[in-house]
């Protein structure tokens, strides 16, 4: 009986004590500005920006490393990793200043941010970005960092095997700094290519083909690899390459799906276009393999999945389930012609494919989001097969054009800097030995 | 005493082990090599780039016997190794001078 009365008593407390929370709560918040934050909007952006840091650790780190030969995959993971560290503490800097805040010039913002957010300073707890208003800035600017993190290490893939770590590193920094910053903020930003409407809504220009164009130049001008075309460079292990594309393919969710910003039909449809493509592109590229080269192969299959991650990026948030379809075969099998026909008639060393499946995926993908943009999928968008807008295609081409001319010749500019002043490629000696017991004073064992 | 080499592919390895042990060869040595004769590797590819492997694993066996048990030894292994393909591979013989068990210091006969 006194157990119920206390339970009785401790419930009409509770009740009243509730009450006057809420009226009381009621009162402040009428006072107050309402708080934009967005709790489920937070959750998914932090969910994103680590399934997309994911991707590049160890993602990416392993899908490189199974690719080379066992006297190199340190040293090729270790450039994924360096890259991380070395871009995370740049962003912080300055990166984010650059990209991602309005230049008080209205002119200048055309194409580059302001350089107040140094170290973050400005960004206190609360503080919300204009360009995601429903999220806290420090969730933003993480976001937007690991994209940032990504895109150099990329290019790795086109310069494994015989770049130094120094100088790898060098790149890196500067890289990001002079190339990916400022286009990041030309496209994203509030610069002139996202001004003109240009439409990418992941990076299919700001983060694939710039890294693609990268590493062309990069593998010219570093050269081919020693004993390339006569020694046999196959695959240490496939099987780290699947695990990594694999966890590209999960990782890829945040990218494109993150790149919403919201957690919603937008992220919803982008997920969704986003697996569908992918599995398509594997398949485009498989059968071509099979038709060609008489053999499916795992290599392929993974390369496939990838190049349909890629073509997706830039259109993912702007096509229907049918778009995705079409685009994703569509890079299969032109990724797999440029990375397997087009490289051996040209005879480039682009050693593990950035240019065949980030750059002509990217540029692939920008183009063809310019054809199949909905605007019952996105507002922000007209496409020419479905809405009729043929000017579309034309923006695509100036941002794919952009981004391929300032990045081609920047990166020309900051390698050869690096080359004069330390030299970019490894020794002879260094590179015939191995790089992980050169570099790095460590071996595979076993 | 000899020394008998046998290079022999690799899923053979068992019935030879059985085969010898039912003739009374009391040890041997394998280890895993790569080698060829007439018998050519795969080749593989990786996005376009094509490598012949020319080397394809062998398993090599080292038994020291007295010599009154050579022949049946060869016998023994050729009849078990054998598939009839291309790869089957090769038994040396050559003549062992000296064999000590280390353990107890017996020699030659004594020590196999």
């Amino acid at each position: 009986m006194k157990l119920l009365d206390y339970k009785k008593v401790a419930l009409g407390l509770a009740a009243g004590a509730g009450a006057l929370i809420a009226t009381t709560g009621a009162a402040f918040a009428a006072a107050a500005p309402p708080d934009p934050l967005n709790s489920g909007d937070t959750a998914w952006m932090i969910t994103s920006s680590a399934l997309v840091l994911l991707m590049t650790i160890p993602g990416l780190a392993l899908f490189y490393a199974g690719m080379v030969r066992k006297k190199n995959m340190l040293a090729t993971a270790a450039q994924s990793f360096g890259a991380t560290c070395i871009i995370t503490v740049l962003w912080m800097i300055i990166g984010y200043s650059v990209a991602f805040t309005t230049n008080p010039d209205s002119h200048l913002n055309q194409f580059i941010g302001n350089f107040n957010y140094l170290m973050l300073g400005p960004m206190g707890l609360k503080a919300i970005s204009p360009l995601a208003g429903t999220i806290p800035e420090s969730v933003y600017m993480f976001f937007q960092m690991t994209f940032a993190i990504i895109t150099p290490a990329l290019i790795a893939g086109a310069i494994a095997d015989r770049m130094k770590f120094s100088a790898f590193m060098w790149f890196m920094s500067l890289w990001l700094l002079f190339i990916y910053c400022p286009i990041a903020h030309w496209v994203w930003g509030g610069g002139w290519l996202g001004s003109m409407g240009a439409l990418d809504y992941a990076g299919g220009t700001v983060v694939h083909l710039n890294a693609g164009t990268a590493g062309l130049v990069a593998c010219l001008m570093l050269g081919k690899r020693v004993g390339y075309g006569s020694e046999n460079m196959a695959p240490h292990n496939l099987l780290f390459a699947l695990i990594g594309a694999s966890l590209l393919w999960v990782g890829w969710f945040g990218f494109n799906a993150g790149s919403a910003v919201t957690a919603g039909y937008n992220a919803g449809m982008a997920a969704a276009a986003t697996q569908i493509a992918t599995a398509a592109a594997a398949l485009g590229w498989m059968f071509s393999e099979w038709l060609i080269a008489k053999k499916p192969s795992v290599l392929g299959m993974i390369s496939g999945a990838v190049a349909g991650l890629v073509a997706i990026t830039p259109a993912s948030g702007f096509v229907n389930p049918t778009g995705a379809l079409i685009i994703g075969v569509a890079a299969g099998v032109v990724c797999y012609i440029a990375s397997v026909w087009v490289k051996k008639w040209l005879g480039y060393d682009d050693a593990l494919d950035t240019w065949g499946v980030h750059g002509v995926g990217g540029a692939l993908g920008a183009m063809m989001t310019g054809m199949f943009a909905s605007n019952a999928i996105n507002s922000a968008s007209h496409g020419w097969l479905i809405d009729g807008n043929f000017g579309q295609m034309w923006i695509q081409f100036i941002d794919v054009a952009a981004v391929f001319v300032y990045c081609g010749i920047g990166t020309f500019i900051i390698l050869k800097i690096i080359d004069i002043v330390i030299g970019l490629r490894v020794s002879r000696e260094v590179e015939v030995e191995g790089m992980d017991i050169n570099l790095h004073g460590e071996t595979i064992h076993g | 005493m000899k020394l008998i080499t046998a290079i022999i592919k690799p899923f053979k390895l068992d019935e030879v082990r059985e085969a010898l042990s039912a003739i009374g060869v009391q040890g041997m040595t394998v280890t895993e090599v790569k080698g060829y004769g007439r018998q050519k590797g795969q080749t593989e590819i990786y996005r376009g780039a094509e490598y012949a492997v020319n080397f394809l694993p062998k398993i090599k066996i080292e038994i020291a016997v007295k010599s009154e048990m050579a022949d049946a030894v060869v016998d023994a292994i050729a009849s078990k190794a054998k598939t009839g393909q291309i790869g089957d591979g090769k038994i040396f013989v050559v003549t062992l001078d000296q064999a000590l068990r280390i353990r107890t210091g017996e020699s030659d006969g004594d020590a196999l």
